[in-house]
């Protein structure tokens, strides 16, 4: 089996986690969770410009945007009570904000499965960060078609 | 020894009072040697953001499940899990969480299982206790291993399988998920992940009460008068009645049964934890659609 090659700052957070024993990589999750920004206050006056993500446990909304020059910004938004979901938001926009559209439809959606973390947050909880990989790169073919 | 039962006068009303403690005496009895506090969230990173000071943490998903096999763990995975945690079969136990306290009924559920023999769920959960400005710590605690012995899960008491379930149509069962859930319009909760079940509506003869109908606004649980206007007299459930109560995976669930079994008193509620995820993709088991049971 061949895995695809993930950007250097993807593999760089995975690598993160990697080196971690397993307790601490849900500590480097609740940073994840804690460093992820608010939202600008066009998207916090607007909520309707942000897409649901149903799949995640606790509620998620994202918004994403593509310049010009096809850099890619991410907009998250997930309430305080909810830190695993915002964890996974976190890992996505310290991942993938600020690459271009190519960089961010060639991650592979096997990636939320590289973190380590399916025994300690178990795979029904990791979907939902899948799905918002998912949408994040639907949301960006729609911007080109 | 088993500490005293919390002598507030909410809970004297309640059928088995034993099986539940306030916010105020958790506060006051943190320090007793023969207390653990355990908290049991949906989230499994919440309790890492802040817990009752020296509270223990209980996942649902990733420690009471056997990793392989759709089922609890046994009776040497409970008893490792327990002596882990400092837990000893002595111990009173005290469960709290998030959502209305939904996944710490879950996990008094599957620790009744065990029968353990003095287990609690702390009235109105994570919610209350930090409404109430009390005081929350990220410190792990670390508390001396416990020798817990090898118990065997019960899983005849409080617990339905479907071929028991089948037999047990025609007497009362409570279908606790949402109404769109119940009817047949949705497969799964609103706003939460389809979880594969291929179709839709209620075990014939259900009657349909969200569980969160049992919850007050503060995340505590009705008075009883008002538990019993839900649940005897909407869903004329009647004393003695062998009652099955039943959601997507048994965790809402769960919340009911403890309602049922120890705030209400009645005598014979089992928890189908196989629920609509068993139910909806069984062959030729029957099903109802739309509102009525």
């Amino acid at each position: 089996m061949t895995t695809a090659i993930l950007h250097p700052r993807l593999q760089e957070i995975v690598d993160d986690f990697a080196a971690l024993p397993g307790k601490d990589r849900l500590q480097l999750l609740l940073e994840f969770s804690e460093e992820l920004p608010a939202l600008p206050g066009r998207y916090a006056e607007d909520p309707a410009l942000l897409e649901p993500v149903p799949e995640c446990q606790s509620p998620l909304f994202l918004a994403v945007e593509v310049g010009d020059d096809e850099t890619v910004h991410l907009f998250f938004d997930a309430p305080p009570e909810a830190p695993t979901t915002r964890g996974f938001a976190g890992i996505l926009h310290t991942g993938l904000d600020g690459l271009t559209a190519d960089e961010v439809l060639a991650t592979p959606a096997e990636f939320t499965g590289q973190l380590g973390l399916q025994d300690l947050v178990s795979p029904l909880r990791l979907r939902g960060m899948a799905a918002m990989l998912a949408r994040i790169k639907r949301q960006i073919r729609d911007h080109r078609a | 020894m088993a500490l005293p039962y919390d002598s507030a006068a909410k809970f004297q009303e309640y059928a088995h009072p034993e099986m539940i403690v306030s916010t105020e005496w958790v506060a006051a009895h943190l320090d007793d040697p023969s207390l653990v506090v355990a908290e049991s969230d949906e989230d499994v990173l919440l309790y890492e953001t802040g817990h009752i000071p020296g509270a223990v943490k209980l996942d649902w998903h990733t420690e009471l499940n056997d990793p392989v096999t759709r089922d609890y763990v046994d009776g040497a995975g409970f008893a490792r899990l327990m002596s882990e945690k400092g837990i000893s079969r002595d111990t009173t136990l005290v469960l709290y969480g998030d959502r209305n306290n939904w996944w710490a009924a879950y996990a008094l559920w599957v620790c009744s299982l065990f029968g353990h023999p003095d287990v609690r769920l702390m009235d109105g959960g994570r919610a209350k206790w930090v409404a109430e400005g009390r005081p929350v710590s990220t410190e792990t605690p670390q508390r001396p291993r416990a020798e817990y012995p090898v118990v065997e899960r019960d899983d005849k008491q409080i617990r339905a399988f479907r071929e028991e379930v089948l037999a047990h149509l025609g007497k009362p069962l409570i279908d606790v998920r949402s109404p769109g859930e119940y009817t047949g319009e949705l497969l799964h909760m609103p706003d939460y992940p389809q979880e594969g079940a291929v179709r839709g509506g209620h075990i014939p003869g259900a009657r349909n009460v969200p569980w969160a109908r049992a919850s007050a606004e503060d995340a505590t649980f009705r008075p009883r008068a008002e538990l019993e206007a839900i649940y005897r007299d909407e869903a004329a459930l009647r004393p003695g009645d062998e009652i099955v109560v039943y959601c997507r995976i048994g965790e809402r669930s769960s919340h009911t049964w403890f309602v049922l079994q120890h705030l209400l008193g009645y005598p014979h509620v089992r928890n189908y934890d196989g629920s609509w995820t068993e139910w909806g993709n069984s062959v030729r088991v029957p099903i109802s659609r739309g509102d009525t049971p």
